[in-house]
């Protein structure tokens, strides 16, 4: 009886609350009544600006407690749609006043407009007046602008490659600044973009981790390693200290771009380390260039590969093991040391010091050898477990006959 | 004949007497052998003893050592303050073994440079889920590790 | 001639009358080669209350084996299992025979009670024997449900987790009962502690005592006769001598089913088929449950039965009114020698028959859609 009262007394609140709200917001009552599903009027409900309480009024201005369309245009502080160039200054208005987000949203940097400028798409917006160009809208969208982590959001990582992709990836669009419009597919191409798209795994990076956000622009070649280095930060560290560093500086080569590309990395394979085609160590070295290249790539391929066939032996001795029933946590558990050595000796190319490779490559081997032995043993063991069971039968039968004859004979 | 016929039976008995011991011997051969203990004399326990000390750990340059628990790997590491902490070693992303980055204060994973706080906790980089925490208990220099038992 | 004899005298010949002197085993000898087995077109079921002996005590053996390596407890209970699998020499070999023999002693028992039902040997005198009988099955269902926990396995723990539950839907007691079997209010390292005395020490103790009762109640009244030979002539019935014939049959029909052990528990250490307990992974109450959980074949019929009754029948838990309906069920069952008064007329009780057909194809269906439905 009790709860009843208070349910009614709640949903007479928020009646109140709805019709004063409708009142407030005549702007709502109207645009989605001559607006299709898929007009502003019907996106500004997802948007997070609406969610938090902002209302049309609070962008557009004018007066939305007028009931009549005309009276509004004319009401005060009414400016309508902002223009394409006035866009980013119109959001950096609110984004940029600290003391304003602060009561808001304490967290949110207020740097965006800042970064902008710094811009590939800034310095042509406000340097050449180019309204083709990207600003805030074209990204976030006009009247959806979501939070990057909410699955909707065109700026949630899942989406940003399609979104950067609506101008980057459209030829006739991009034709007149020359610059390829390949990158989107590439990147979903790429190892990056797989673990990404595919696997849905949200620590792999798009286009933003690399490219920055705000201040979006090509990493400079010298800042290359620095950006990879990021989530590759033991690659960066030994790439850092190894002999290529000072030659890649010196011949403008960028980085890890190098060898790995950009956009469309894969993932990288053990081929390409060597003194042969496909490795791309050929590309700059030949034999006889008075550096020890070459054979440095030669005896990091090799221990790689010796490595790798050592440890697909004992994957598959176990796997023997395995299939024949016998109990292999052990050997399981060992097997993965094996995998963590081979990453590390594979990580370890990077330092470009072929001693370092060879030690890890031999502690790896060392350790699939004992996996293999182990597990050879456990085979053994099946053939001695059936060979045991046709004695023991054997015997059993014997007998079994013996006293069969032995009945028969009582009669 | 009679003869042929004791000769008969006692090829019979024999073959019985011979069979009954055979097969007597291999149902006591296996448990003979199942009795005598292996060389690990009993299970290793959820509680899992270490086979070394916190001067051990100590003494790493590191600061840290790995410690095998059931089919997982697990790391045991002395933070700034000397405290010890024991975590599973299996990186959240994508499986790689992290370690003590005494340095930066953090358990690190070299593969894509994902970064835990002292309890386990993914801070930053790709790791999805924080990683797990063991109990530890010290006793007269002996250090079990355990998983928290949540009851 | 005779001292010449008295040295040629076996080994054996000569330990026997060293112990006949003092104990008179004659008379045992002479009592036992004097019981006679009848012999007819069912004989062949005789031996398959002999077939549950061997296999409880291969049970015994085998399970104070594991004994000696299993630790229970909930930090403990798992390792020690995977420990004896893969680590102590045979100790695959002792559990894979100790659960291949778990699962055929229960299914030889089944058979046992099925044949003894539908030959009407429970009849009068025996009514005790049959009554001795259920309740060494009960005790033996028992055995196989707290042993199946002991592993502490993911598949046991679930199990473990759905039968005691089933306990608890019993009306008064339910709640109580549950508690009292689990050791607390849920499925814990404490409800290993119970299963494991249970299972090693007041089941064994139970079952021993109740065994002897059955086998002395065997061996005075002798193998029950067929029903038809109530009204033959004694010169158309057909014997044989317990002693030696009969139990060295018995012999060879142990030594066929300890070959079907080895080759069973060698070539399938971890089962096949519905009888199948791999180790799997340890069990985890906070994990998800399995898709599939999946009590003992022996307990599909009543598992899925209560699972097909809708929530409430008749003002009551449907779970409950499986249970009170099976109890029933048990009870008549049971009592059947009291219920049946003709039989040991000679004349075959029509009721008991259909009754007991009911009981079979019930289990049966039940027992095959579990397994499809599942």
């Amino acid at each position: 009886m009790k709860n009843n009262i208070i349910i009614w007394m709640v949903a007479g609140l928020v009646a109140f609350a709805v019709s004063a709200l409708a009142q407030d917001n005549n702007c709502l009552t109207c645009h989605q009544d001559f607006e299709d599903e898929d007009g502003p009027a019907h996106k500004i409900v997802r948007d997070i600006h609406y969610q938090k309480g902002l209302l049309c009024n609070d962008c557009h201005g004018g007066d939305p407690t007028l009931e009549d369309m005309d009276d509004v245009r004319n009401s005060k502080g009414y400016h309508g749609v902002p223009s394409h160039f006035e866009v980013p200054k119109f959001c950096a208005s609110c984004h940029s006043n600290a003391r304003y987000m602060h009561e808001h949203n304490p967290s949110l940097p207020t740097d965006q407009f800042d970064k902008y400028k710094t811009s590939k798409h800034g310095q042509l917006l406000f340097g050449k007046k180019d309204t083709k160009v990207a600003n805030c809208v074209s990204c976030h969208s006009v009247h959806e602008i979501g939070d990057a982590k909410m699955p909707h959001s065109s700026t949630h990582p899942l989406n940003v490659a399609k979104t950067c992709g609506k101008c980057h990836a459209d030829p006739d669009y991009m034709a007149e600044y020359n610059i390829p419009t390949t990158q989107v597919q590439d990147y979903l191409e790429s190892v990056h973009g797989k673990a990404l798209n595919e696997d849905h795994d949200l620590g792999a990076p798009t286009c933003n981790d690399c490219h920055g956000n705000h201040g979006a622009a090509p990493p400079g070649v010298g800042s290359l390693a620095a950006v990879c280095g990021n989530c590759h930060a033991f690659q960066a560290e030994l790439f850092n200290r190894s002999p290529h560093k000072e030659a890649f500086v010196e011949n403008d080569f960028p980085m890890c771009e190098t060898c790995h590309s950009n956009h469309n990395i894969k993932k990288p394979t053990d081929e390409m380390v060597g003194a042969e085609e496909p490795a791309v160590c050929v590309r700059c070295h030949e034999s006889g260039d008075g550096t020890k290249g070459l054979e440095t790539a030669a005896a990091m391929a090799e221990s790689i590969k010796e490595l790798v066939s050592v440890r697909d032996e004992a994957k598959a001795v176990l796997a023997n093991a395995q299939q024949k029933g016998m109990m292999t946590t052990d050997e399981e558990f060992a097997l993965k040391d094996v995998e963590q050595i081979l990453i590390q000796t594979r990580t370890l190319v990077h330092s470009f010091n072929k001693d370092e490779v060879v030690v890890k490559a031999k502690e790896g081997l060392e350790k699939a050898k004992i996996v293999e032995e182990k597990s050879t043993s456990l085979i053994d063991e099946y053939f001695f477990r059936r060979k045991g069971l046709i004695i023991s039968s054997l015997f059993i039968t014997i007998l079994a006959i013996g006293l069969y004859f032995k009945i028969r004979k009582l009669k | 004949m009679a003869k042929k016929k004791t000769s008969r039976r006692g090829f019979l008995e024999f073959i019985l007497g011979g069979s009954a011991v055979a097969t007597l011997g291999s149902i006591v051969y296996p448990i003979v052998k199942y009795i005598t203990p292996p060389k690990v004399a009993e299970a290793k326990l959820s509680q899992l003893k270490l086979s070394f000390t916190r001067e051990d750990i100590a003494a790493e340059p590191k600061k840290a050592k790995y410690f095998k628990y059931g089919r997982e790997l697990g790391i045991i590491f002395i933070t700034e303050d000397g405290e010890m902490k024991a975590l599973s070693a299996t990186c959240t992303h994508l499986d790689c073994t992290v370690q003590h980055r005494p340095d930066l204060g953090i358990i690190w994973c070299a593969c894509h440079n994902g970064r835990y706080d002292h309890d386990g906790k993914n801070i930053s980089g790709p790791p999805p889920r924080p990683l797990f925490q063991f109990d530890i208990n010290e006793v007269d220099g002996t250090i079990f590790v355990s998983k928290k038992e949540v009851s | 001639m005779s001292t010449n004899n008295s040295q040629n005298d076996s080994f054996v010949t000569r330990a026997y009358q060293w112990v006949n002197e003092r104990y008179k085993i004659d008379a045992l000898v002479d009592y036992m080669s004097h019981k006679a087995v009848p012999i007819h077109k069912h004989s062949a079921f005789y031996y398959l209350g002999g077939i549950s002996l061997f296999l409880f005590i291969v049970q015994v053996v085998t399970g104070i084996l594991l004994l000696m390596y299993y630790r229970p407890g909930a930090d403990s209970a798992y390792e020690s299992v995977q420990f004896i699998i893969s680590t102590v020499s045979f100790g695959w070999l002792v559990r894979a025979v100790h659960s291949w023999s778990a699962n055929l002693m229960i299914l030889a028992a089944f058979l046992h009670m099925f044949t003894v039902f539908f030959t009407y040997a429970y009849r009068r005198p025996r009514e005790l024997t049959w009554l001795s009988g259920m309740g060494l099955l009960g005790l033996a269902m028992a055995f196989g449900f707290s042993g199946y926990l002991l592993p502490w396995n993911e598949l046991a723990y679930f199990a473990t987790r759905v039968g005691t539950g089933m306990a608890g839907a019993l009306p008064v007691i339910g709640d109580e009962l549950l508690v009292i079997m689990r050791g607390g209010e849920e499925v814990t390292g404490a409800t290993i502690g119970r299963f494991f005395g249970l299972h090693v020490a007041i089941l064994p103790g139970l079952f021993t005592v109740l065994l002897s009762v059955h086998l002395i109640f065997v061996q005075r009244q002798g193998m029950s006769e067929p029903i038809e030979w109530t009204e033959k002539p004694e010169s158309e019935k057909k014997y044989q001598k317990f002693f030696p014939n009969f139990l060295l049959k018995d012999l060879l029909v142990w030594l066929i089913v300890l070959n079907i052990l080895a080759v069973l528990a060698v070539l399938f250490p971890d089962g096949i088929g519905v009888m199948h307990w791999p180790l799997g992974v340890k069990a985890d109450p906070f994990a998800p449950p399995p898709a599939v959980i999946r009590p003992e074949w022996y307990f599909m019929f009543a598992f899925q039965a209560l699972k097909f009754l809708p929530a409430h029948i008749l003002f009551i838990e449907g779970e409950l009114f499986g249970i009170i309906v099976f109890s029933i069920g048990g009870l008549i069952w049971a009592l059947i020698p009291f219920f049946d008064r003709k039989s040991h007329t000679g004349k075959k009780p029509k009721l008991v028959f259909w009754f007991g057909v009911l009981v079979v194809v019930f289990i049966i269906v039940m027992t095959i859609l579990g397994y499809i439905l599942e």
